[in-house]
């Protein structure tokens, strides 16, 4: 056995997010809700990476389109989605931004509609890819990341 | 079925359409006194409004139609705790189109979701005011003869005037217009239609704190009032209110055919020494508002005349 490797099987069918920035991995399980999956989920943190130092990684076991991968581009576009199949890869693709975001994050503005309006969600819209900024439905609100 | 959320709504070439229309209104209103008959306009304004909700009410009556409706939201369902998806829903049972005023930025959006009738933003916080930007249109074309090529100054509360945001949306359209936005430091236009509008539509723009410095170079000059309303401090609003005021002096210092534009009410901002200046167009802007009102529900309903 190598000195502080730690080997998690490979999955028969699934995804495999890779390249998540160390640390942000629980953040990624979170918001694609995968605590309330009945599939076999590996969370590794602080993996080995030639290209980032060292890096989390995701591997889900669950049929391939049972989760809505759309969202992580939101959170951090270097991710790779690895789509497996039969023990294989057969599709890998990065992560890109999503043109709308509904419910996943909440416009913080005290004027907005969204405050006071029951039963309304919360919908933010890519209006500057190249900036990656994302603005309210409602009140055009920007929305800070932090 | 068609809304009027933003001023931007309407592509430049409607939105020429829709003035040319108001401007046949103005010349020929008993040609459009029954274009409205059997028809009701619902306003629903959530918060306190003279003009434009009698405006919009005076539009409907002018065409013929008739207006029912609420002025405060203590007299609503909304006091009962109502959203505004289901008073839209219901207004939608009572009337043909709906005018809507809501204290909360992005309201009208929710109203147009759930309206089965033709939604008028009639202000959303200190979001939108399409209208009074229709209005604004309206004026500057009618008096002016056109809307391009121009330096607009804009002063007063250009952080949360809505009037200033959707003024400014409106007029990027056309070409060789250039700014001046007169505000204090605190109250200046937020960085997102600095950069995300003007900079990005390569609009030249000066940011001035004292009118007198802008004066000299105006075609327009659009003034707004501190609205206490907007202010979550007091004491900030107390500091502000009465930071500019345009008086029959600083007028001087203006071209001769310098228009001066506000959307009202006005409080302290003009001093009324300057009503009987010819410059002063801020009433005959009242009497265009409800042309270009008519036009709006005319077009939105989609009645020929």
């Amino acid at each position: 056995m190598v000195e502080n490797t730690l080997n998690v099987g490979s999955i028969t069918e699934g995804i495999v997010l890779d390249h998540i920035q160390a640390g942000r991995s629980m953040d990624i399980y979170k918001y694609l809700k995968l605590d309330k999956l009945d599939y076999c989920v590996a969370i590794i943190k602080n993996a080995k990476s030639n290209k980032m130092g060292k890096k989390d990684i995701l591997k889900i076991e669950c049929p391939i389109d049972y989760i809505d991968l759309d969202i992580l581009g939101f959170f951090d576009h270097n991710i790779t989605v690895n789509i497996i199949k039969d023990h294989k890869i057969i599709d890998k693709k990065r992560s890109s931004l999503p043109k709308k975001i509904t419910n996943m994050i909440r416009c913080k503005n005290p004027r907005c509609i969204t405050s006071i309006e029951q039963g309304l969600d919360h919908v933010f819209v890519l209006t500057d890819p190249k900036r990656e900024i994302y603005r309210c439905k409602y009140c055009e609100g920007k929305y800070e990341r932090h | 079925m068609r809304h009027l959320m933003s001023p931007l709504d309407f592509s430049v070439e409607e939105l020429n359409q829709l003035l040319d229309l108001a401007n046949d209104i103005e010349a020929n209103p008993e040609k459009y006194a029954h274009a409205c008959e059997g028809k009701k306009l619902a306003t629903l304004f959530y918060e306190p409004s003279t003009r434009t909700r009698l405006s919009h009410e005076a539009a409907m009556l002018n065409l013929g139609g008739s207006v029912l409706g609420f002025s405060n939201a203590d007299s609503s369902s909304a006091a009962k705790g109502e959203s505004v998806a289901d008073t839209i829903r219901m207004a939608s049972c009572y009337a043909d189109i709906c005018a809507l005023r809501h204290p909360k930025e992005g309201a009208a959006m929710v109203a147009a979701q759930n309206a089965s009738i033709p939604v008028i933003n009639a202000g959303d916080g200190g979001h939108q005011h399409p209208t009074q930007t229709l209005t604004d249109l309206l004026t500057i074309r009618s008096l002016k003869g056109r809307l391009d090529h121009m330096t607009i100054g804009l002063c007063g509360d250009l952080k949360f005037g809505r009037t200033v945001h959707s003024l400014i949306h409106a007029l990027v359209r056309y070409p060789g217009l250039q700014f001046i936005l007169i505000s204090p430091e605190e109250l200046r236009l937020p960085g997102y239609m600095r950069k995300d509008v003007l900079d990005r539509g390569g609009f030249p723009y000066k940011e001035v704190v004292r009118l007198e410095d802008a004066l000299p170079h105006l075609d327009i000059l659009y003034m707004t009032r501190v609205q206490k309303e907007r202010f979550f401090n007091e004491d900030d609003y107390v500091r502000m209110k009465d930071f500019y005021i345009l008086d029959a002096k600083k007028m001087k210092l203006a071209r001769p055919d310098m228009l001066v534009l506000h959307p009202l009410p006005r409080v302290n901002e003009i001093a009324v020494e300057v009503d009987s200046d010819p410059r002063a167009a801020y009433f005959r802007q009242v009497q265009y508002g409800v042309y270009v009102r008519m036009a709006l529900i005319l077009t939105l309903l989609e009645i020929k005349v």
